[in-house]
């Protein structure tokens, strides 16, 4: 009893702490930047409230490009979803019909259009990721802000067109009356954000790169392509004979991205173990891209 | 009181690489890695050693010739390329203005740019919002707003960038060379902005080649020089010295000047200039004395209208004469030209201060200007008896020839 009383007094005393911290933590908010330093280096990882501070600029950079993106064109908002239709139609006259590859017991048209769809948002996000920091140069070099605004908000353009896809995505489910799992309202949102970690992990890490070496520019394209082929958009992982190239496969961080989106239509579980190595991948891509990007984040403005 | 800004021993080193195209290409990495000899890296110091401190409400100029370390000091200021040593300990928002009109897009609308340019100096939203409409009161392109930049004047452009500019209200503001371009009653219009924003008690640091403006908006200024404080006091005596330090570069009223601060047209320009007193050339006239500048020009494309003026001011920057052809419409063109010399005569020189002059240079077409030198060239003036009596006015009280007087007395 007097333990339990013990333990009691304990939790309220982290309690008030705790709630200390936090008036703390509000006070220093208020009195934003009352005095700081700036020094030689010595940024942190991730500065949560730096970025908090400038959270807006997230919305206005994205703001801008999706703005910028279909300005004078005369289709608009129509091309985010004309693109993967028309990707679609080739891929099941090619693929479905002509060469007849399997497709987990789906339309082929709903399978390749859920793969393309979701891999879509890695391969813009990435492309124009990777870009974005060369792009924004004449910013970088006269403002200073966080710089993971610019490519994350590049991806979140990416989300953007994702987004309008969908609705075709939900039109051309019930076209084929296609039943999907009631789990899609979580999966769907958790494989999108797996998603968007993978591609940022990545992402960042060539922008970074390409701020230094402008080869970059040109092994992009190329390595999304590569990736492609390499992640079961167009075809299932199955079609793969020997296990070797399926252990390839599942190194790529898209591979638990697209199985898991697929998941609910298709009602085929994913193997753990490749979804672990997939998932396990994207994570470490996501530390190795922003720690690159960190530490390189100071000279930008001098190589850009 | 606490300085605002407290600048402690900053330093900033550059590796001088010699790279082609100016940034690093994988091949060069890897070719590097595999030579015997590695490739010289020169370091160099483009701050060194700097400190001062800045206290709120200070106006601060800073100058110094091109590659002084101005810029660098201003983008270690402004976080965007952090010092190799020391630090800067600030009591304030920071927000820079390196450039007007950083992040402007031509696609986007007047509105559009606005927000986002606004957003990027560190505006909120809402407080862009509240502000919208004084901003678009002080650009004056309301007519615009919904028009794509990419169709405003370059004119139109620039008053919008500073409009939003003008708006912030951080504690301390860089500002670096905005008054570089725009037509002369904009800049007035800015330059009266900026000292209401002085006056307001905001701290500013203002980085110009325009000295007359820095004299009039800053107490005390730092002049720069291959990255040290040279100098640091009240506004005209670093002038002074910065003028003083000109003087070895103007010898004998003769100056190149292919490659001056601020050139716009690398093909386009006055490209020397040369004082002339008695056939000869010189840098010391004396009072009356018949008074002739020649400049050498160039262009790439044939001027039809050469329009040129001068402008010659005191050492305060004060200005004193200014004459164009323009304005006395004389047309100097017989044909369209690609280059020449302009010659520039003052039959009495109506100075008579015992001091230094200063000769700021205008080159254009007539719509445009292609070439604007301040302080080009300077020259000194030596009182002498004017009235023919032998007397000397005092050059103290007399900065200017005051021509025939008549002393009466009625009674």
């Amino acid at each position: 009893m007097l333990r339990l009383l013990v333990t009691c007094l304990k939790v309220e005393e982290c309690c008030v702490n705790f709630l200390h911290f936090n008036l703390g933590l509000a006070k220093q908010i208020m009195t934003e930047s009352a005095e700081y330093s700036i020094e030689s280096s010595g940024r942190k990882l991730f500065d949560w409230k730096e970025l908090w501070r400038y959270r807006e600029l997230f919305y206005f950079f994205t703001w801008r490009d999706i703005k910028i993106k279909y300005k004078q064109t005369f289709l608009g908002f129509l091309w985010a979803i004309l693109q993967p239709l028309m990707m679609m139609t080739i891929f099941t006259l090619f693929f479905g019909k002509a060469l007849n590859i399997p497709s987990q017991n789906i339309p082929y048209p709903v399978y390749v259009f859920s793969g393309l769809m979701i891999w879509n948002l890695f391969s813009a996000g990435l492309t124009s990721a990777s870009n974005s920091m060369v792009n924004n140069a004449q910013i970088i070099k006269k403002i200073y802000f966080p710089r993971l605004i610019i490519p994350v908000s590049s991806i979140l353009v990416a989300l953007f067109d994702f987004l309008m896809t969908f609705i075709v995505f939900a039109g051309v489910l019930i076209f084929y009356q296609q039943p999907v799992h009631w789990l899609a309202i979580v999966i769907w949102p958790l494989s999108v954000l797996l998603g968007i970690i993978a591609t940022l992990g990545l992402g960042s890490w060539l922008a970074a790169l390409n701020v230094k070496y402008r080869d970059f520019r040109y092994v992009i394209p190329f390595l999304v392509q590569v990736l492609f082929f390499l992640t079961p958009v167009i075809y299932p992982i199955s079609l793969l004979k020997y296990p070797i190239l399926q252990y390839l496969l599942v190194c790529s961080p898209m591979y638990a991205v697209v199985e898991l989106f697929r998941y609910p239509i298709t009602g085929v579980v994913p193997d753990l173990y490749f979804m672990i190595a997939s998932l396990s991948a994207g994570l470490i891509l996501l530390l190795v891209g922003i720690r690159y990007f960190k530490s390189t984040e100071d000279f930008f403005a001098d190589f850009a | 009181m606490k300085p605002i800004l407290e600048v402690q021993h900053i330093g900033k080193k550059y590796r001088i690489q010699h790279l082609a195209g100016g940034y690093l290409s994988l091949r060069e990495r890897m070719s590097n890695a595999f030579k015997f000899q590695r490739d010289e890296v020169e370091d160099f110091w483009a701050l060194n050693d700097v400190s001062f401190d800045v206290h709120p409400g200070e106006s601060i100029g800073i100058i110094g010739r091109n590659g002084a370390g101005k810029s660098t000091l201003l983008k270690i200021l402004s976080k965007i390329t952090p010092p190799t040593t020391g630090r800067i300990v600030s009591r304030g928002r920071i927000a820079s203005l390196l450039e007007v009109g950083t992040g402007f897009h031509p696609e986007l609308t007047g509105r559009e740019n606005i927000f986002f340019n606004g957003s990027l100096l560190g505006m909120k939203r809402k407080e862009i919002e509240n502000k919208f409409d004084e901003i678009v009161d002080f650009s004056g392109v309301e007519k615009f707003l919904d028009t794509p930049l990419k169709h405003f004047s370059s004119g139109m452009q620039l008053r919008l960038a500073f409009a939003v500019a003008a708006f912030l209200e951080p504690e301390i503001l860089i500002i670096d060379e905005v008054l570089a371009v725009g037509d002369a009653e904009f800049q007035r219009k800015c330059l009266g902005k900026m000292e209401d924003v002085s006056k307001s008690g905001r701290t500013i640091l203002f980085v110009s080649h325009n000295l007359g403006a820095v004299s009039t908006l800053c107490k005390n200024s730092i002049m720069l020089q291959s990255g040290k404080i040279e100098f640091f006091g009240d506004s005209k005596s670093t002038i002074n010295k910065y003028l003083a330090g000109d003087d070895a570069t103007t010898n004998n009223g003769f100056i190149r000047l292919e490659n001056h601060v601020g050139k716009k047209y690398p093909k386009k320009g006055i490209v020397e200039a040369r004082l002339i007193r008695n056939g000869q050339r010189a840098d010391v006239f004396y009072s009356m004395d018949k008074f002739l500048v020649e400049l050498d020009f160039i262009d790439d494309k044939p001027i039809h209208d050469v329009v040129f003026g001068l402008v010659i001011k005191d050492s305060d920057q004060r200005p004193l004469i200014g004459i164009n052809n323009w304005d006395l419409g004389i047309k100097l063109n017989k044909r369209p030209v690609t280059k020449g010399t302009l010659i520039f005569e003052i039959q009495h020189l109506p100075l008579y201060g015992d001091a230094t002059y200063y000769i700021d240079l205008y080159f254009g077409d007539g719509g445009n200007n292609y070439d604007t030198i301040l302080n080009a060239i300077n020259f000194k003036i030596q009182p002498v008896d004017v009235f023919s009596n032998g007397k000397i006015l005092s050059p103290k009280l007399n900065s200017v020839y005051p021509g025939e007087v008549n002393i009466r007395l009625n009674d």
